[in-house]
């Protein structure tokens, strides 16, 4: 066989590199380019008004050890898991819902799930303030009804109210990547299932949930991993109990002025969120491996 | 074989909003048949299968299945089973759990849930291929899976939508003829849904032939394929030509008619036939007329111009002009002499046999 040289323009792989070229660079210089930065800062060390610029450890050691910091990660991680958690099971039945009964009306069923998010996200957040407040709607409602006799404290202003407001936000994020993965399940599997004598409930178990699984994973990575950077929600309904991780990231960054100490938590933030999204997918593919049987 | 009927449907209907799909369908498929549903597309055939099947509900009339009333049983309750048009193989199973699939339920415990897999798969000729991703078959090797998964269901009747219309016609034909054996080795009845009229002569015992959610005929292949009721199913089931005849003579089961090139001829009555004036339709295959080569003759003959030829290999079409019919007639001329002589505007001689001409039922003369 004669091997014959070709222009670039005929090798398919360096076409498609070309090709996309352009998304390529403004992906390194606005994603990975900034990455780098917060990743070369985390080395560093703040010395009064300048950076010392020599290699150490030292941030990370502070992140790990310091008593302040491990409890704020652990209890970002804590919301941010229990949130996702929340999300995908709130989520799920909707999806469900309107990708197998929504008949005509799927479009319009979408569409009211996303008018709330035609209201800014602070506004949104700030309303929950309301619902949850000392005389907000909640503790109003159960005084009237007669079920308390004086205001639930512990509604606003703790880690709770975080998870609630961070639910509302994102359920609707949830709801459409399980959608669209069962909008691709064909209709004719869930019959075959019938077909061969399975009750609704059981081809329900071994068809729809394991081919939705990509839907609810998406949608679990897609809320976990914002809810961990998050520092508004806890700055406005989370008082001092619902501080995370992000809360203290912006001070560092902010008014304490220590950027390399910041960066060294914000990288610490993303690893163990890699990680813990990770694990939660595993467990994941094996809870609906083993139910599907 | 006894006779024993396995499929009974009675007064059949199913309406999708104002339109109805199925128009008070009567059959009767007995134990052991091949039976074929066959009719052009939209006429109804997935909705009659799928209300076998149990995945949907007749809007009147009742089904019984091995004398059982099922009309109400959903299809996870049903002693049928379906293979889809689509296939619908699990995407997510290999093949040896798709095949697995309907056994899991009945706890048969491991060792003998694998025998039958396995033996189901060697009924299918696919005994290497259990570990296989549902995803990763041939088209042909996706019908086979889906046929097994059926199969080691071990069902009283087997309902087969279209299965084989995604092969290529080598592939098809092969599939055929293995359907056809598969059927007789296993004894159980089948129901095939098709549009292709080979396919239902080839392989079944008895054919419904529908049209518009009605049924006009059914009848073993050769019946009707040589005497179709109605001017649709002769149209249906390959090439037919029909002339205007003059009703000359009636008696309880035949009628005498004159055409007014191909003679006089007495019929048999289609089922249901009922003339309507001294008018009838007669019709006769285009294979059924022949062409005369140089000084043969025959008692009947007609003399005709070709008007178009088409030619296929084994053998050539030829539209012939004939004075004092309307219509051209078709004719099919086997390629064993002389095709390239068959040109348009030749002059040639046809023979006929009277016996060879049909009546049939048309609403429209
Ligand atoms: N769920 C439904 N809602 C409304 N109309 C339907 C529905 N299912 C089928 N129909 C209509 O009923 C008629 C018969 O459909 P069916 O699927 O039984 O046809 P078919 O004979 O199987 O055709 P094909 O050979 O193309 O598969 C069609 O006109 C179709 O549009
Ligand atoms: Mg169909």
């Amino acid at each position: 066989m004669k091997r014959t040289t070709r222009s670039w323009r005929d090798r398919e792989d360096l076409r498609g590199l070309a090709l996309i070229s352009p998304t390529v660079l403004y992906a390194l210089a606005l994603l990975l380019v900034p990455v780098a930065m917060v990743i070369l800062y985390s080395f560093w060390k703040q010395s009064f008004m300048t950076i010392d610029h020599t290699f150490r450890l030292s941030n990370y050691e502070a992140a790990f050890t310091q008593p302040i910091y491990r409890a704020l990660f652990l209890r970002s991680l804590w919301i941010s898991l229990t949130v996702s958690l929340v999300t995908v099971v709130m989520a799920y039945p909707v999806a469900w819902y309107i990708s197998f009964h929504g008949g005509r009306n799927k479009n319009l069923w979408l569409f009211v799930i996303t008018v709330p998010f035609l209201t800014s996200y602070l506004l949104r957040v700030m309303a929950w303030k309301v619902v949850l407040g000392h005389n907000g709607v909640v503790n109003s409602a159960l005084m009237w009804l007669g079920l308390i006799h004086q205001p639930i404290e512990a509604l606003l202003y703790t880690a709770n109210s975080v998870v609630i407001t961070l639910v509302h936000s994102w359920v609707a994020f949830a709801i459409l990547p399980i959608f669209v993965s069962m909008e691709k399940i064909d209709r004719s599997l869930v019959e075959a299932g019938r077909d061969l004598g399975d009750s609704a409930f059981r081809s329900f178990r071994r068809i729809v949930l394991p081919l939705s699984l990509p839907g609810v994973i998406s949608a679990f990575v897609i809320v976990m991993i914002p809810t961990i950077g998050d520092y508004v929600t806890p700055t406005l309904v989370g008082g001092r109990d619902g501080m995370m991780i992000a809360n203290i990231i912006q001070t560092n960054f902010g008014q304490a002025q220590n950027w390399p100490m910041g960066a060294a938590l914000s990288v610490s933030a993303m690893v163990l969120v890699s990680l813990a999204a990770g694990i939660m997918v595993l467990l994941l593919r094996l809870l609906v491996n083993g139910v599907r049987r | 074989m006894p006779d024993r009927p396995m499929i009974e449907i009675a007064g059949v209907s199913r309406n999708f909003g104002t339109f109805r799909a199925l128009d008070d369908i009567n059959l009767t498929i007995a134990e052991g048949q091949f039976f074929s549903l066959l009719g052009p597309s939209g006429c109804g055939k997935t909705t009659l299968l799928r209300l076998l099947a149990g995945l949907d509900v007749p809007s009147a009339g009742t089904i019984r299945i091995d004398g059982e009333d099922c009309t109400e049983i959903r299809a996870n309750a049903r002693p049928t089973n379906m293979v889809f048009q689509s296939y619908a193989i699990f995407p997510h199973l290999n093949v040896a759990e798709n095949v697995g699939y309907g056994l899991k339920r009945l706890r048969l415990g491991r060792a003998e849930e694998d025998r039958r897999v396995a033996e189901a798969l060697e009924m299918v000729r696919l005994p290497d291929f259990g570990r296989r991703k549902g995803n990763e078959l041939s088209g042909g090797q996706r019908q086979r899976v889906a046929l097994a998964r059926a199969l080691v269901m071990r069902p009283k009747v087997l309902l087969l939508d279209e299965p084989l219309s995604a092969l290529d016609k080598k592939l098809r034909e092969e599939m055929q003829i293995e359907l056809r054996s598969l059927q007789q080795s296993v004894g159980i009845t089948f129901v095939l849904v098709t549009h292709d009229q080979y396919e239902a002569l080839a392989l079944s015992d008895r054919i419904a032939v529908m049209f518009a959610g009605r049924v006009a005929q059914v009848a073993e292949p050769m019946e009707i394929y040589q005497h179709p009721a109605t001017r649709q199913v002769a149209d249906f089931l390959g090439g037919m030509n029909f002339l205007s005849a003059r009703i000359a003579g009636e008696t309880g089961e035949t009628l005498t008619v004159e055409t007014d090139r191909l003679g006089t001829a007495v019929l048999r009555k289609p089922a249901g036939f009922t003339a309507s004036g001294n008018r009838a339709t007669v019709g006769i295959r285009p294979e059924r007329l022949r062409v005369l080569w140089d000084d043969e003759t025959a008692p009947h003959m007609l003399t005709g111009r070709i008007a178009s030829r088409a030619y296929f290999g084994e053998t050539t079409s030829l539209a012939v002009a004939i004075e004092g019919l309307d219509a051209p007639l078709s004719i099919v001329e086997t390629n064993d002499y002389g095709a390239d002589e068959l040109k348009i505007g030749a002059e040639i001689r046809l023979a006929y046999d009277p016996e060879a001409l049909v009546l049939v039922s048309d609403p429209a003369a």
